[in-house]
């Protein structure tokens, strides 16, 4: 991967160039589609990375121009309209939404040169290697060991539940480094060549067939010290900042009426007349006010947040959705009635791209139950709600003081 | 399908003005043990309490045009108003009369709705408080002038002066006003005594016609009761959180805030969880009403399946989750957990709206 490496000339006036307004922008947009004609994808996306309009709300250099974000959408239109070269963010989404903000705000300089532009081009994959087979909810609780051997990391462990590792060229990857303090003061955050011989990638199969996650097993991987994103022992802080990114990722957008789960079941069961009774409507009509009320307050959400990042009220969006999916999946297949008794394929494999509603009927109700564990269990979620928002106490802890060798395994 | 609409769910700084007034006015002359002497037949609270909020603030007419008297605000503020009375669980007229009644006469030009703006009369819609937007209209009959029947359970009518009257004529829904002083108003001992029903009488009374073909205006009554009425159970819910909230880090068991136990904690997350929820449907149908948007019947329908089953879930865990004072009559939570369950039922209740709504948005139930 040598051609990424190579830097982006800094103009010497960057202040001169920087646009001023949304208008000015989309002039510079159309421009450079004018100069960039023709060009194959990944020499295009790189000029546009440099020219500042991948991430328009990123500093200059790192693909934008410091601008509101809220101009981010404006510019992806006018590449989107143009049917110019894509970065394809759909197979990139852990690079692009939790490592790309994760380098930025903490990166060096050096890091984030190298890092980001062939991440925003999609030459790089990231995947994220946090969770452990004992450390799910309680995440500060890896044990993944990395231990300092002159420039260079000694990292060995097992990590689990990592989307993308299969064709991931690096991972965002949390590891432990003093196991003598307590465990949120023991972690350092890294970035880990995932071509490393050390890194061993295996399929991890899901109650659906299919493996969209992988088990990684690392054994003695050898990390420079140079890839050590943040200080000795600041891995808690930078994960946990990683991890707010997912929730906005995960927790939905504003959208249109009927859209996602809702708009299958309400369609399937448009189009199955014989399948009707009394006792599907009433849950279909009550699930059906639960997407509507849910997509509200999106929408709400959204409009308080204007800024971009909603607090832990967002914990609860994520909660409705879990439970309005896992519901509606589960009545669409009594819908289907004896349709519902066959499954389309349980084939081990792995899919590039996930779609909660796509698929079948029986895959998308095994798929949903996976909605109340993936980015924080919805118990997990009841926990913040119940402290953060409402202002509850804790339940009584012994782990936040203890050295982490001492804790019980 | 009408399409949904992008309005602002949040509120204004004038919004936020007004609820900082009725909640002053509300914390003064609204005590929980006097709403909780209604029960016992002491109503004597009620008129200095709704002339503060009619007279004193002006909240009679709020939706009147300032033109005939009113002060030319939007269901977008009533709604806020209506939050404050829920949370307040007031016994006052402001949804009978304020909001049903002024919308029902909105199309006449009667100067009945001048005198409602102005607080000096009370006007409630006879029809029971179960009645739907969209249900068949129970109406009276008329006979050369004069109007004869019962009809049960109406809300506001204990409170009222002039009765609006659906009656049946050859053409269709014909409404007459008829002062409550010429029929025979029995209140009723009622589920919710902080919005006391009453039967009414009509034994040969003659009404002034007010409308004649008046079912389209009925209807638009009821669907603006049913519209703002999700903002005060929206308003019952969140008072119905806060104070369980509060109480669970206060109440102390096994050396330990009660609060601090997931088992409470998860529930209060998930009525949490709901009351947010609720307000996105609330202010959605306040909004609808407020822009007379296309979407306003499926609003409606989303707020009152919606509201309706929140406000009464949020009132039975603060029952719960109170414990046993939360059974006591001293404390306030049964005041709400009353309203809660009659909110429920009025307007026509969570499984007819869906049932309507299953129509409006093309999901047949055959």
């Amino acid at each position: 991967m040598s051609p990424v490496v190579t830097r982006p000339r800094h103009r010497s006036s960057a202040a001169d160039d920087r646009p001023t307004d949304l208008a000015e922008l989309c002039r510079r947009a159309a421009d450079f589609l004018d100069d960039h004609d023709g060009q194959d994808s990944a020499t295009f996306l790189r000029a546009r990375f440099d020219a500042g309009l991948a991430w328009v709300g990123y500093p200059e250099g790192c693909g934008g121009w410091g601008l509101p974000l809220a101009w981010q959408s404006e510019v992806d239109r006018i590449f989107e309209e143009a049917g110019s070269p894509s970065n394809r963010p759909e197979v990139n989404d852990i690079g692009l939404g939790m490592a790309a903000p994760t380098i930025l705000t903490f990166g060096t300089d050096e890091q984030k040169r190298r890092f980001l532009r062939p991440l925003w081009t999609g030459e790089e994959i990231w995947c994220q290697l946090f969770s452990e087979p004992g450390a799910g909810s309680d995440l500060a609780n890896v044990s993944t060991r990395a231990s300092r051997d002159g420039d260079e990391w000694r990292v060995t462990g097992q990590k689990v539940w990592t989307s993308r590792a299969h064709n991931a060229q690096f991972a965002i990857l949390l590891a432990r480094t003093d196991a003598d303090v307590p465990k949120h003061q023991g972690m350092t955050y890294f970035l880990c060549d995932m071509t490393d011989p050390g890194i061993d990638v295996r399929p991890l199969r899901q109650i659906t067939g299919e493996a969209e996650f992988n088990e990684v097993f690392l054994t003695d991987v050898r990390i420079p010290d140079s890839r050590r994103l943040g200080a000795v022992g600041d891995g808690w802080k930078i994960a946990t900042a990683t991890l707010a990114n997912e929730r906005v990722h995960i927790g939905g957008q504003g959208a249109a009426r009927e859209t996602g789960m809702i708009g299958v079941v309400a369609a399937t069961w448009r189009r199955c007349p014989d399948r009707r009774a009394p006792d599907l409507h009433d849950r279909l009509m009550e699930l059906w006010v639960d997407a509507e009320v849910s997509r509200l307050s999106g929408m709400r959400l959204q409009q308080k947040s204007t800024h971009g990042r909603p607090g832990p009220e967002g914990a609860a969006m994520k909660l409705s959705f879990a439970r309005t999916n896992q519901r509606l999946t589960g009545l669409e297949l009594e819908i289907l009635g004896e349709d519902g008794l066959r499954y389309s394929d349980w084939t081990l494999v792995r899919p590039e791209e996930v779609e909660l509603t796509g698929r079948d009927a029986g895959y998308r109700y095994l798929r949903a139950k996976g909605n109340s564990i993936e980015g924080g269990t919805s118990e997990v979620l009841r926990n913040i709600i119940s402290e953060r928002v409402l202002g509850l106490p804790s339940e009584p802890r012994v782990d936040k003081v203890s050295p982490w060798k001492e804790l019980a395994k | 399908m009408s399409e949904p609409s992008d309005l602002d769910l949040l509120y204004t700084d004038v919004e936020d003005d007004l609820r900082a007034v009725v909640r002053r006015l509300l914390a003064q002359r609204c005590d929980p043990h006097a709403v909780a002497a209604l029960y016992d037949g002491d109503r004597s609270p009620v008129a200095p309490l709704w002339h503060g909020l009619a007279t004193e603030l002006g909240l009679a007419g709020l939706i009147v045009s300032e033109d005939r008297g009113g002060a030319g605000a939007t269901a977008r503020e009533a709604a806020v108003v209506l939050e404050e009375l829920g949370r307040a669980v007031a016994p006052v007229p402001f949804l009978t009369s304020s909001v049903i009644a002024a919308t029902t006469l909105l199309d006449t030009d009667s100067t009945l709705v001048r005198s409602l703006a102005a607080g000096e009369t009370v006007v409630a819609l006879t029809l029971p408080w179960s009645t739907a937007p969209f249900d068949d209209l129970p109406s009276i009959a008329v006979d050369r002038g004069l109007l004869t029947g019962t009809m049960t359970s109406v809300a506001g009518a204990v409170e009222a002066d002039v009765l609006l009257v659906p009656v049946a004529t050859d053409e269709g829904v014909a409404l007459y006003a008829v002062s409550s002083e010429e029929v025979q108003v029995t209140p009723i001992v009622s589920l919710d005594m902080t919005r006391q029903l009453a039967d009414v009488c009509f034994s040969g009374v003659a009404g002034e016609l007010m409308l004649l073909d008046a079912e389209t205006a009925v209807r638009r009554g009821l669907e603006a009761g049913c519209a703002l009425l999700a903002s005060e159970q929206l308003g019952i819910a969140q008072w119905c959180l806060e104070a369980t909230v509060a109480y669970v880090k206060d109440r102390r068991q096994f050396g330990r805030a009660v609060g601090g136990f997931q088992a409470l904690k998860h529930r209060l997350a998930d009525v949490y969880t709901g009351v947010e929820s609720a307000a996105a449907a609330a202010r959605y149908a306040a909004a609808s009403l407020a822009a007379k948007s296309d979407d306003l019947s499926v609003a409606c329908g989303v707020a009152q399946s919606y509201c309706s089953d929140q406000a009464v879930a949020a009132a039975e865990e603060a029952v719960q989750l109170h414990g046993g004072i939360g059974m006591t009559w001293e404390h306030p939570a049964h005041l709400y957990l009353k309203r809660a369950k009659a909110d429920q039922l009025a307007l026509g209740g969570p499984g007819a709206h869906r049932r309507q709504l299953a129509d409006l948005v093309g999901i047949s139930a055959s």
